[in-house]
């Protein structure tokens, strides 16, 4: 899908390539995060983050559920005093901005589905001009043309007339992004965005999300669980492993810096950095040799991985050779060759 | 930042909007449904002056209302102290029942919330209670006898124990997530504030226990022209409020962290809410007993004729249906053509009650309903 098009007409993109691309979005100064409790020490989430959003930027928030990935996000929106050091919103201190003012720099989406009982998307989307407008919310003609612009932004016009409640869920995102967007903000947050979606919907949104940003010279900032995703789509990676140690940078960087393998080798999972693929950690199972090549052969290889075999391409040496003939698959083990007419019962029999 | 807004671009956003404009809603209210109400409130209204045990005829009670004489000097009296003053409170109390209703359902993000179901009438009863037996009068009518401030204090206390209870209410929803959970303490709260009263009108005389029982039943017919100086400003204030919250009031919508990043003050709007469902649903319950069920019905009935949530529509048409809703209950109790006199709380049930099964049956399942 091209976004881009619609979006180059936005009022707003008109004024993003003024002074708007100059300025970091959002930016932290050793940031602590966390909760104070009552009398007792406050109990830290995160310390000593420096990070810097730029405009125009895609940002994936990653790490282990618990980390405070969502702690973070809540207290760059605003919504959670820090512990200690500082925010700076469009070279401002968070804490100095009115409501009002906060709400036109950033804006939100959550996880959480909303139940807005009957209301046209378009009038949700409408809700994001609630910083804009007078106390009776009534619409101007440039709040329409913004609302209009947003739901065109995120490819849902058709969605637009359609009562909310009878939105997929990737339709109500989409909806709820258009909502986002429709407050003009400089700083975009997402909390796992695409927890609901189907893995077309994901990449689709993700997409969508890196468009938004690039066109509109917005900073957008998601926090996700999609590592592969998150891999290939941001500008920066915002690594938030246990413990709070925060680590930014390409994604690139954190891999071949090794930062990524060992804030998942915690968690049972194996980064491998030759082919930036994840991996469940299995105990060795035995070496194979794999005869052929092709599709056939690579899957092949992924399955024998999956049941912990380290696969080698034509090793006459090893103790289990398969050669991958078309539909058919043959085994050689112990001087015994069988042939399999399925990897099913071909795992079924290595397994045993 | 919309003004600052190029105005060049603007057209090239309207060039695009305009081939696709029939898919984009309109949002204003719906006029010719607007205007129903109106005129069906209008003829509610007629109807409550009309319609009695005493037949009078139309053209003498416009003579009456527009100060004329009318043949018999006994209509005069029964037009201007009792069915005007009647018709009035059904008005002011059936557009506060609903319009407290739906901000209820708003701020609990509940449809099945009203100021009945959570407790709150209870809180204003035990309020009425309290005042009774601490003036120990009684007067027929309730509180005929207390004059300009005893009805006063009466509404003060009524409001002040709604207000207690629906601050408990939002306490407890503040902590507990579960609206399942919301529903029941209300419930609870009703029972005990409910327990209190029964053990206070325990220790009254026989006379105030009858009193009390038939102002549980409800009625619009209680409220004299010197109460009406109590009771239509707090309703009127209260509605007030509510009409200068419409725009929070959507925000809200998408529940309160939205709300927040929006830009809504949402402490400083609960306070408001607070205070204006206290001074509605206290005022109510003050002079016309606990009314159920109108709450919830006539927010559900509004967003069904309208088919929307927006505030902006579901606040005036509230009052409207609200009041139509209440005229019409009130005739009904009266048995047209007979001289009996049902108990309204009856009649709002027999009404409210199908819609509540309706809103129930209508969502997917209760559990999506409550759980939303």
């Amino acid at each position: 899908m091209n976004h881009s098009s619609l979006i180059a007409h936005s009022p707003a993109s008109d004024l993003a390539t003024g002074n708007r691309q100059l300025e970091t979005s959002l930016s932290t100064h050793h940031l602590t995060i966390g909760y104070r409790q009552g009398r007792r020490p406050p109990r830290v989430v995160a310390a000593d983050i420096t990070v810097a959003l730029q405009p125009g930027e895609l940002v994936c928030l990653i790490g282990p559920n618990g980390a405070g990935k969502s702690t973070l996000m809540r207290t760059l929106a605003g919504m959670q005093p820090p512990l200690s050091g500082s925010i700076t919103l469009m070279g401002a201190d968070l804490p100095t901005l009115t409501p009002r003012e906060l709400a036109q720099h950033l804006s939100i989406v959550l996880t959480e589905r909303v139940d807005v009982g009957i209301l046209p998307a378009y009038a949700l989307v409408a809700l994001g001009r609630y910083p804009y407008t007078d106390w009776t919310g009534n619409l101007s003609p440039d709040d329409e043309a913004v609302i209009q612009w947003a739901i065109k932004a995120v490819g849902a016009t058709d969605l637009a007339a359609r009562s909310v409640d009878e939105l997929s869920d990737g339709e109500r995102q989409k909806i709820m992004i258009a909502r986002a967007l429709a407050q003009e903000p400089d700083v975009m947050l997402l909390d796992e965005p695409t927890a609901f979606l189907d893995l077309p919907r994901r990449a689709e949104m993700m997409q969508l999300l890196r468009h938004l940003a690039r066109d509109t010279h917005r900073a957008v900032l998601l926090s996700t669980h999609d590592l592969d995703l998150a891999l290939r789509s941001a500008d920066q990676i915002w690594l938030l492993p246990k413990g709070g140690n925060l680590q930014a940078g390409a994604p690139e960087d954190l891999i071949l810096s090794g930062a990524f393998e060992a804030a998942f080798r915690a968690e049972g999972v194996t980064f491998d950095a030759y082919t930036g693929a994840f991996r469940m950690n299995t105990p060795p199972a035995g070496v194979v040799s794999i005869i052929g090549d092709g599709l056939p052969a690579v899957w092949t290889t992924r399955a024998l991985e999956r049941e912990g075999f380290c696969a080698v391409p034509n090793n006459p040496t090893a103790a289990i050779r398969i050669e991958v003939l078309p539909n058919l698959w043959r085994i050689t083990a112990n001087g015994e060759t069988q042939e399999y007419r399925s990897l099913y019962e071909v795992i079924a029999v290595l397994r045993s | 930042m919309t003004t600052t807004t190029p105005t060049t671009s603007i057209p090239a956003v309207r060039e695009l909007s305009q081939p696709a404009a029939l898919t984009y809603p309109h949002l204003g209210v719906r006029r010719m449904v607007l205007v129903a109400l109106v005129l069906g409130l209008l003829a509610a209204f007629a109807l409550s002056l009309a319609v009695g045990s005493v037949n009078i005829p139309l053209h003498e009670i416009i003579t009456i209302l527009t100060g004329g004489e009318a043949t018999r000097a006994a209509w005069s009296s029964i037009i201007l102290n009792f069915r005007l003053p009647k018709a009035l409170t059904a008005l002011l109390a059936g557009a506060a029942l609903s319009v407290s209703g739906v901000q209820m359902q708003t701020l609990f993000r509940n449809p099945l919330a009203d100021p009945y179901v959570l407790g709150i009438s209870s809180g204003a009863s035990l309020g009425v209670a309290l005042v009774i037996l601490a003036a120990g009068t009684t007067g027929s009518v309730l509180l005929a006898g207390l004059g300009l401030l005893g009805d006063f204090g009466l509404a003060a206390a009524a409001a002040f124990g709604a207000a207690v209870v629906l601050a408990l209410v939002l306490l407890v929803a503040r902590r507990v997530q579960s609206v399942v959970t919301l529903l029941i303490l209300g419930l609870m709260f009703g029972y005990v504030t409910g327990a209190l009263v029964s053990l206070l009108m325990y220790f009254s005389i026989a006379d105030h226990v009858q009193i009390y029982l038939s102002w549980t039943f409800g009625s619009f017919g209680g409220v004299t022209w010197n109460q009406m100086r109590v009771f239509a400003p707090a309703i009127i204030g209260g509605l007030v409020i509510a009409l200068m919250l419409v725009k929070p009031l959507n925000a809200l919508l998408l529940g309160e962290t939205y709300a927040r990043s929006l830009g809504v003050n949402v402490r400083q709007l609960r306070r408001w809410l607070i205070l204006s469902t206290a001074l509605l649903a206290g005022a109510v319950t003050a002079f016309c007993g606990p009314i159920g069920f109108l709450g919830i019905a006539v927010p559900h009935l509004c967003r069904g004729i309208f088919g929307t949530s927006d505030h902006r529509t579901l606040i005036p048409a509230s009052i409207l249906l609200g009041g139509m809703v209440a005229l019409l209950a009130d005739w009904v109790a009266q048995v047209p053509g007979s001289q009996i006199i049902l108990p309204l709380n009856a009649i709002t049930a027999l009404l409210g009650a199908p819609v509540v099964i309706w809103i129930i049956l209508r969502r997917r399942s209760l559990r999506a309903s409550l759980n939303g």
